[in-house]
């Protein structure tokens, strides 16, 4: 397939859901469903076969296309079109991206459908896709900044879909407004992207920065670039300290969940520091500084997520976690592996979430695990893929995480810019993964069902009465729709083998043209530091794995075997599973450090000071001031003649003055 | 001047209707003295003769008596007399004073004959002639109206309906 | 030769004594005279200007003192519906007093 005829249909892709959303988003109201449904998956469905057949006849020789639709910007020297791209990292995310989104959105059909706002959802999911579509076919910074803010805003919308209810709408708010602190840094990185190189267009800034040397001193543009760009990251992407807003994001259905933040969204960050290679490989203090943040959030949110009770607060951070994992590949120059780790995600964390939401639309709405229990004989289903999908997280081989999970970790370990330490955060983590997930997944399957059927007082795990007021007469929990399985279907079997493209490094050397130059020369280095290193890369393999055991064992040990020691054991840390469960009260710091300060600030400053005192005292006085001088000239109307006579008098006395005083001068 | 100053003085309106017509008088001779002698008699039949005898009449019909002293306007005197005096000193400043650029006139060469204003009056300022003529006219018409009784008006009203 | 000046100030006495009275008299025929003493003190300095312009050997000269017939003119009309209005006041009114003609206001 030549270019010509290719690269035409790059910009149809962002525009077909595009066309979607605006369809359902003008005339859905009063559309049936089955309208509405017919068009958000037709378009969907049509951008995913185009990407198909666009994969399907893509070339490595012919490779990057490009396509210019329309000018945009020009200044001077300065332009940004709007045009696309398309490379072997643009497909891998291109196919990531379509195929999880129409699965969705058909799981959708089914999840979303006896709510209300039907056709607002599946308008909001459409113009996601077009966004997300728009970010990573986009090919210079600037239209990529125009999908990064829209899915922000793509977010917002459907995180507070449910916008009467208070706590989803401040959610909505919550993601949007930390996703702008990021954009800050982003906006940033461009400007100086465009001070130093005059344009933000990728072929032109790679090449630019291809030609400077490497700024070892941590100091330069080049590192302050990506300590920006990696800011941005850090707000999408759900990253110390910019993580916050994923929890809460939970708020919003169980779909938009799956798709924005565990298969797509999330994973733009880490796509758009893939893309940067070029600039992180020639900053090493700030790839140092990536490494760094996706190792911490990695630990930190593990260690969160083996104390929360909601089911989908567990994956949200969980989502944190392996998100690290990503931005440690990428800071120790692994950017293969890290976007191979972020299409098996996208596969298994979006059929987490898909799961979960067939298990909570299965018992009724419920999300505490522990009002849940013995699922595995009313779902069966759901039960099978979702044990698929969390052997998978937990890097059992030969699952696909196994692959990728351990593409990471050996070269955290092997790369130049890698260490052990990295290596061992990571075992740790990967220990945590497996505990916590196999912990969801023991007391949502296994045991006996807690759920509103059950009326005892006492819940078995933590000794506390279960509440009242949550039964809400479903009966028992039932299985979901084939509407909804069949996409967990679909994902089970990417889960499981997604990682076998990674065999042999076939993956990587897939990616490499993308991640040139400093790739190869780091390939090099690598298969130098290798050849002796074989045998300590199966023995760190082994260790993995042997940890995904041990956090298999833990879990059934505390879960299933003896239901009591966890509540024993959170109260004998006491105060450190309170700090854990209670998320390290960062939500809390925040709101004291930053969020008290602004909204009070706002208050005396800007509402009392600026608005009332100012505007409104302005608009006000002038009114009152109209009002006294028109009450003082009254007087001069008085009927009186006399008074006419004196003012004339006076009058004719200032003109003469004023001509005596022009001839004067 | 003097007649000026007792026009203001005097209470009652007759004695002032008296000072004015002195004043009148006084101007007709100064009139003849820059040589206006058309101005001059046309100011004393005219202006003191006429104009004076219908404000003494209208006064003496409307028993008008001495003033009394009633609740005027401040602002008037607050404002215009100030104003006034103000306005006279800057143009009496103008005239005496370092800026003035006027010139002498001579007294006593009677050159404002009629002949002259009547060939001006007919030929170059027919038109105003003519025009000021109309509007006597019409002064004429709307005083007669507006000082008639409206007794007689509907009583002609009801005259002509019979 | 009398300056021209003197002409001028004593016409503008003359006028500033009659504004003088329009403001300070109360009752309004007494104004009305005021009003023809403004024109009165105009009308001389109509005449001063003429006999300056004669002086100065300008041929319009003339037109200075037809210009005063006219003013006479006006002043004349205007002195016979003045009274006539005054008559038709008093009638409605039963007084003089200007203070107390002074429906048109705010």
């Amino acid at each position: 397939m030549t270019p010509q005829t290719l690269s035409p249909l790059l910009c149809t892709i962002p525009l077909f859901p595009l066309a979607g959303a605006a369809i359902n988003g003008f005339l859905g109201r009063q559309s049936s469903k089955k309208a509405i449904s017919a068009v958000a998956l037709a378009f969907c469905g049509l951008t995913f076969f185009v990407a198909v057949f666009i994969a399907a006849n893509f070339s490595s020789a012919s490779a990057p296309y490009s396509f210019s639709l329309a000018h945009w910007l020009r200044s001077g020297s300065f332009s940004v079109d709007f045009e696309f791209y398309l490379d072997q990292l643009s497909l891998v995310m291109l196919l990531v991206v379509t195929g999880v989104g129409f699965l969705i959105h058909i799981y959708s059909v089914g999840y979303m459908w006896d709510d209300d706002g039907y056709y607002r959802f599946m308008s909001y999911l459409n113009l996601f896709m077009f966004f997300m579509l728009t970010l990573v076919l986009a090919k210079n910074y600037l239209v990529m900044f125009i999908g990064w803010e829209g899915v922000g805003l793509a977010s917002y919308l459907l995180i507070g879909f449910w916008f009467t209810k208070d706590s989803a709408a401040a959610a909505g708010k919550k993601a949007f407004i930390v996703n702008r602190i990021g954009d800050f840094g982003f906006l940033i990185a461009l400007f100086l992207m465009i001070k130093h190189f005059g344009s933000l267009d990728f072929t032109h800034v790679f090449a630019a920065v291809r030609s400077l040397p490497a700024e070892t001193a941590g100091t330069g543009t080049l590192t302050a670039i990506g300590l920006l760009l990696m800011v941005g990251a850090a707000g999408k992407s759900a990253q110390i300290p910019l993580y916050v807003w994923l929890p809460d994001a939970m708020e919003g259905p169980t779909p938009v969940s799956a798709l924005i933040h565990a298969a797509t969204m999330v994973t733009a960050g880490v796509y758009m520091v893939a893309r940067s290679s070029a600039i992180f490989e020639r900053a090493p203090m700030a790839m140092m500084v990536v490494a760094i943040i996706g190792t911490l959030t990695a630990l930190f949110a593990a260690t969160i997520g083996i104390a929360q009770t909601d089911i989908k607060k567990v994956l949200a951070y969980s989502t944190v976690s392996q998100l690290g994992y990503m931005f440690m590949a990428c800071g120790v120059g692994a950017f293969s592996a890290g976007i191979f780790h972020l299409m098996t995600h996208a596969f298994f964390k979006g059929l987490l979430f898909l799961a979960a939401g067939s298990v909570i639309h299965g018992v009724g709405g419920e999300q505490d695990m522990r009002k849940m229990g013995g699922l595995r004989v009313y779902m069966p289903w759901t039960f099978l893929t979702m044990s698929i999908a969390t052997f998978t997280i937990a890097g059992f081989p030969p699952l696909a995480a196994y692959f990728s999970k351990d593409e990471i970790l050996w070269k955290a370990y092997s790369s130049p810019y890698g260490s052990w330490v990295y290596w061992l955060i990571g075992v740790i983590t990967a220990f945590l993964t497996s505990f916590y997930m196999f912990r969801l997944w023991f007391l949502t399957f296994f045991g006996d069902y807690r759920g509103a059927s059950a009326h005892d007082g006492h819940d078995p795990r933590t000794g506390a009465p279960a509440p009242h007021g949550q039964e809400h007469g479903h009966g028992d929990p039932h299985e979901s729709p084939w509407v909804m399985l069949g996409p967990l279907v679909i994902l089970a079997i990417l889960s499981f083998v997604g990682g076998w493209v990674g065999i042999g490094g076939r993956f990587e050397h897939f990616l490499a043209p993308v991640f040139q130059s400093g790739g190869t020369a780091q390939l090099a280095q690598e298969a130098a530091g290798e050849a002796g290193g074989k045998w300590t890369e199966t023995f760190l393999t082994l260790i993995s794995v042997g940890v995904a055991f041990l956090g298999l064992y833990f879990a059934y040990l505390l879960y299933l075997k003896r239901h009591d020691l966890p509540a024993k054991i959170a109260q004998s840390l006491g105060g450190l599973y309170q700090a854990v469960a209670n998320k390290y009260y960062i939500d809390e710091l925040y709101a004291a450090l930053f969020v008290k300060p602004l909204v009070d600030g706002s208050t005396t400053i800007l509402w009392h000071g600026v608005d009332q005192g100012v505007i409104d005292a302005a608009v006000n006085d002038s009114a009152d001031a109209a009002r006294h001088v028109s009450d003082k000239s009254r007087h001069m109307q008085s009927g009186n003649l006399r008074s006419y006579a004196g003012w004339i008098a006076a009058g004719g006395a200032v003109v003469i003055a004023y001509m005596v005083w022009m001839g004067v001068r | 001047m003097a007649g000026a100053i007792n026009l203001l003085v005097q209470s009652h309106p007759i004695n002032s209707a008296l000072s004015l017509i002195a004043v009148m008088a006084a101007l007709a001779a100064e009139y003849l003295l820059l040589g206006a002698e058309f101005v001059a008699a046309v100011q004393v039949i005219v202006y003191a003769g006429a104009i004076m005898v219908l404000f003494l009449i209208t006064i003496m019909l409307l028993n008008a008596g001495a003033e009394e002293r009633t609740k005027g306007s401040r602002i008037a005197i607050l404002l215009g007399v100030p104003g006034v005096l103000i306005g006279g000193v800057l143009v009496a400043w103008t005239l005496l004073g370092p800026f003035s650029t006027t010139q002498s006139v001579a007294i006593g060469a009677l050159w404002g004959d009629p002949k002259s204003i009547a060939r001006l009056l007919f030929h170059d300022f027919l038109l105003p002639f003519e025009v000021t003529s109309v509007l006597i006219l019409i002064a004429i018409m709307g005083a007669v109206v507006l000082a008639s009784r409206p007794r007689v008006v509907a009583s002609s009203a009801r005259k002509d309906a019979e | 030769m009398v300056p021209l000046s003197y002409y001028l100030l004593l016409s503008g006495i003359l006028f500033v004594c009659g504004v003088l009275g329009f403001l300070i008299k109360r009752n309004i025929i007494t104004i009305f005279m005021s009003i023809e003493l403004m024109l009165n003190g105009v009308n001389l300095s109509f005449v001063a200007f003429a006999a300056h312009w004669h002086m100065m050997g300008n041929l319009r000269a003339l037109s200075g003192q037809v210009f005063v017939f006219f003013v006479m003119v006006v002043a004349a009309a205007e002195a016979a519906v003045g009274l006539a209005i005054i008559i038709a006041v008093y009638r409605t009114r039963e007084t003089l007093n200007v203070d107390q003609v002074n429906l048109l206001k705010l």
